[in-house]
């Protein structure tokens, strides 16, 4: 009884927050645009040298993908928050953890799945080999969902505080460096022909570490901060 | 099961460093309305948010159904519908998506053709196809109330439920809390607005200190 009334929450929430954002698809165009903005600007600050491109871009990418989740991250839940229908899901009978993962999981849908479709034009521009940018879409898979659940617990902590989205920034952009470095690790490694798959490996496992403990964490702090 | 009662023991309320009350004990019965009164800033919301289970109280605890509301949170969130200042409908869909996803929410089913006639019998069948958006403070008001039917809840907390009505729906609202109550339900409300309560079993509760003329 419990486990499809759990699952069809869950849905719920998810066909929810991705009809709100097909009505919304102005914001929804902005993180995009920001990721192709960031990652253009490099190639024009640096110079056009291909192997200097090449070598700097698998990190630029992650860069630009990690700046373009958290452009979106603070608005999670803040709008939710500012109509009261937050309340509503806190208080429905259903856990406020599967509201989070919920949430989470819909904001990499929409966020995080459009830089996967972006990423390997950008890569073309860094002059990225098709093993590299391949590398580079893998590791972008395992890599945006932590964007998005660890992105919860600081767009959770941070929800109704003044200059919010500012803190959230400062809060959250060191828990993704371990996902940063193992991503665009992974790409350089192929690069470099010494493989992938133990930066591959490491971030999967982030992503397994991520997935269990952040929606806990983010549920906490949701209702510390509905208050 | 044991009777559906919502009962309050020794609770105190503290917001930031202020105390707003303490040691308030109350119980609402079925079939009972809770009428809370009090000035602006002496805590009738902040009583309200204990009740729902929102924020936790500095001392007591809230009951339902005898057992306190923190071990039984799941029983306790279908059984109750909470309305608050804010109406928690999204300005980007219509009036029936937002009953919709409301119920799905709430893990209720949904009838469309059920959720449609509530919202005619609030006044909006007009309006059952435009973004909530442009719809008037009061329309979403009643869009809001449409929801807390559709919900089925036995025990409503409403939190100025009668802000931005005019008097049709307020009239509209009051036959609703009557046959919530004769159908067993229970009711909590605060309400600075005169409200017939004629013939309802009415429980009035005074929050803070500052005594208040005597509503209708």
């Amino acid at each position: 009884m419990a486990e499809p009334s759990m699952h069809r929450f869950l849905l719920a929430v998810l066909r929810r927050d991705l009809t709100l954002a097909a009505r919304r698809r102005g914001d929804w165009l902005i993180a995009q645009f920001f990721f192709v903005m960031v990652a253009s600007l490099f190639p024009l600050g640096v110079g056009p040298e291909p192997e200097m491109l090449a070598r700097i871009g698998p990190g630029v990418l992650w860069v630009a993908a990690t700046l373009a989740s958290l452009l979106s991250l603070s608005r999670l839940f803040a709008d939710d928050h500012r109509d009261g229908s937050l309340e509503h899901m806190v208080l429905s009978p259903e856990p406020t953890v599967l509201l989070v993962l919920g949430k989470s999981l819909a904001h990499w849908l929409i966020y995080g799945i459009p830089l996967l479709l972006i990423a390997p034009i950008l890569g073309l521009q860094f002059n990225l080999t098709w093993a590299a940018i391949l590398t580079l879409e893998i590791s972008l898979l395992l890599g945006t969902p932590i964007l998005s659940l660890l992105g919860s617990v600081g767009a959770a902590l941070t929800l109704g505080l003044r200059g919010g989205g500012v803190l959230l920034t400062l809060l959250i952009l060191p828990l993704y460096v371990p996902a940063l470095i193992f991503g665009a690790g992974a790409v350089d490694g192929v690069m470099a022909g010494t493989g992938a798959e133990a930066h591959l490996s490491l971030l999967g496992a982030f992503l397994v570490l991520s997935l269990l403990i952040s929606p806990w964490i983010a549920a906490a702090a949701l209702r510390v901060s509905l208050e | 099961m044991t009777q559906p009662t919502l009962s309050v023991h020794d609770l105190a309320c503290v917001r930031g460093d202020r105390l707003l009350f303490k040691g308030m004990n109350f119980q609402v019965e079925a079939g009972e309305l809770l009428l809370v009164q009090g000035g602006n800033g002496q805590g009738k919301t902040s009583l309200l948010r204990l009740l729902t289970g929102l924020s936790t109280p500095e001392a007591g605890e809230v009951c339902w159904r005898g057992d306190s509301i923190r071990r039984q949170q799941e029983t306790y969130h279908r059984e109750m519908m909470y309305l608050g200042h804010a109406n928690g409908i999204k300005d980007d869909l219509n009036p029936v998506e937002n009953l919709r996803f409301a119920a799905g929410l709430q893990g209720c089913a949904f009838d469309e053709n059920q959720a449609i006639a509530t919202l005619r019998n609030q006044g909006l069948s007009r309006c059952l196809d435009l973004p909530c958006r442009v719809l008037s403070f009061g329309q979403r008001r009643r869009v809001a109330l449409s929801a807390l039917l559709l919900a089925g809840a036995l025990l409503w907390i409403l939190d100025e439920p009668l802000t931005g009505l005019d008097i049709h729906a307020v009239a509209l609202m009051e036959g609703l809390i009557r046959t919530h109550l004769a159908a067993g339900g229970l009711a909590v409300a605060t309400t600075h607005q005169a409200f017939n309560l004629e013939g309802m079993p009415v429980r009035r509760l005074l929050v803070g200190n500052v005594a208040i003329p005597e509503l209708a």
